[in-house]
């Protein structure tokens, strides 16, 4: 019900900065280092943000300090229309990969039916709860997988099959940590697509850990480098362009190429 | 019980005659009764990369009974399944707040804990010998009263796998995942490993400490080899679990060799068919 609400509220005045996501002064420390510090991010619902920055910037850590998981300073406030601070917002994560082994005798239809109710999975499957979950996959074009185990799927089919399982109950914000490897480039399009379809149909607040900067420039409605903290954000093509971005990615030889290209 | 004596009239071998080998049938049902409990357990014990885990559990439980025998119980199972709980819980706290790998830390407490008992149980000068039934476990030993004991933990896991299971699978399938949906995940580890340890505890007297980690691990393994998803999986798991120990049992009684490494012996070649045959289920 408070779902429901919130995105009623959202879609009447365009939402427009009125619900959004405001991490404020985010820093994380595990051990004696320091991976996250000074993170400020004002992230809107209904945008597609996408996070980028080199390998051990903390973005994957963001995303378990933003869940929970991971011990964090500073704050996180969700804030619906009317500025009025809401507690506990349904979260829908889509990890990185699974720690089972490809043998695993774990099926699409296995984990889905562990995650929608408490009747155990491994009585009996009931015809009504499969119809259901085959209308879940059907979004992501994954309704073909369901009876196939989680280790016998490609990356991209993986990648769509939990991002099916975070669909389900519409979250009020998605986590994405995309895998670093695995995924075809049709997979990839594919994937990318359904994500930016999301954020039109139900409004969603979407944060995306990206490593594919192609993408990031065709999808995302902002983009944040980060890199222990948060070096630019906002639309893609100014960060992109940025001499951050450029100095981050040691792409400095790339920019000289670019600029005397255009001199001649 | 006399109903289940009166049945196994019914079978064709010498010792189910009526009024003989009261001991073979009560080993028979207890069997029938213990079987499906590993199997269930081990369904998860396999996918959780536990079984290093429940094999350390088993020599906790051990410490359990040699702390027991010192404090002067004469059943000392009672302080076993206490002590194997914390036991289990230790290591399970460690494993999450260390950064440790979880195999050294298992070994850590596995072999302190093997070594302990040892220690407690020869203190003083004491002959070890008594303990041997723990090492070997003596399944005709089982009386009537223990039989009702284990059918009623097969009862409370049964319950146990009905509530909990869906909440094991996703933590095994991805702790952040798992934790997104609101579980607690520390504490489903906790749970499981516990159930774990008690019934590693008890029944470790009649099964052996020696074999006891392969009646959790073989079964579920081999049902792992052909099965496509969990219902599979949990089905063939106790088929082959019941199947290895009532021929296990039988068999011993033939060849008279001890019945916990039979039926192992016999789980053991069901997992080679099983490996063999895995091309064919993929």
């Amino acid at each position: 019900m408070k779902k429901a609400h919130i995105l009623e509220s959202c879609s009447q005045q365009q939402c427009c900065g009125l619900c959004c996501t405001k991490i404020e002064n985010f820093g994380v420390t595990l051990g004696n280092t320091e991976i996250l510090k000074n993170v400020n991010l004002h992230i809107h619902c209904g945008e597609l943000t996408a996070i980028i920055g080199p390998n051990g910037a903390g973005k994957s850590t963001l995303i378990k300090a933003i869940l929970g998981e991971v011990a964090h300073t500073g704050s996180l406030k969700y804030v619906q229309a009317q500025q009025r601070a809401y507690q506990d917002p349904v979260i829908g994560y889509v990890p990185q990969s699974l720690n089972l082994d490809s043998t695993s005798p774990t099926s699409v239809l296995d984990l889905f039916l562990s995650c929608r109710s408490r009747f155990p999975a491994w009585i009996i499957k009931r015809r009504k709860e499969v119809e259901k979950i085959k209308e879940k996959l059907a979004v992501v074009k994954a309704d073909h997988l369901i009876n196939r185990r989680l280790g016998a799927l490609s990356g991209g089919e993986l990648q769509r099959v939990l991002l099916a399982l975070a669909l389900d109950p519409v979250p009020d914000m998605l986590l994405l940590d995309e895998p670093v490897s695995g995924i075809d480039k049709n997979g990839m399009e594919l994937f990318y697509e359904t994500v930016s379809a999301l954020r039109e149909a139900y409004d969603l607040t979407i944060i995306l850990v990206s490593h594919d900067l192609d993408m990031v420039q065709r999808y995302a409605d902002r983009v944040v480098l980060l890199n222990q903290s948060v070096l630019k954000a906002g639309p893609p093509d100014e960060v992109l362009q940025s001499q951050s971005f450029y100095d981050t990615f040691s792409l400095g030889w790339q920019k000289q190429k670019y600029t005397e290209g255009d001199k001649n | 019980m006399e109903f289940w004596y009166r049945l196994l009239e019914i079978l064709p071998f010498e010792w189910a005659k009526a009024g003989q080998m009261i001991f073979m049938k009560n080993a028979l049902l207890s069997i029938i009764l213990l079987t499906p409990i590993f199997a269930l357990l081990g369904t998860m014990v396999v996918n959780n990369r536990m079984s290093f885990f429940s094999d350390a559990l088993g020599h906790g439980a051990f410490t359990g009974v040699a702390i027991g025998g010192l404090l002067g119980f004469v059943q000392p199972i009672g302080s076993a399944v206490l002590f194997s709980i914390i036991f289990a819980f230790l290591i399970a706290l460690i494993k999450h707040k260390s950064k440790m790998a979880s195999d050294t830390v298992i070994g850590v407490f596995s072999s302190t804990a093997i070594a302990l008992g040892i220690f407690l149980a020869t203190l003083g000068g004491k002959n070890f010998a008594k303990l041997n039934t723990y090492l070997i476990g003596d399944i005709l030993s089982i009386t009537p009263k223990e039989i009702a004991l284990i059918a009623i933990v097969l009862l409370l896991v049964t319950v146990f796998w009905l509530l909990v299971f869906n909440r094991l699978l996703m933590v095994s399938v991805n702790q952040s995942l798992a934790g997104s949906r609101g579980i607690h995940t520390f504490w489903y580890e906790v749970i499981f490993s516990c159930a774990v340890a008690i019934i590693v505890t008890v029944s470790m007297s009649w099964i052996g400490l020696l074999v006891i980690n392969s009646f959790l691990v073989l079964p579920a393994a081999s049902a792992r080899n052909i099965a496509q998803n969990q219902r599979q999986y949990h089905l063939l798991a106790v088929i082959f679990s019941v199947f290895s120990g009532i021929s296990g049992l039988v068999l011993s009684y033939y060849i008279e060799t001890a019945t916990g490494s039979t039926i192992v012996i016999i789980s053991a070649i069901i997992f080679f068919i099983t490996y063999g045959l895995r091309k064919k289920f993929a």
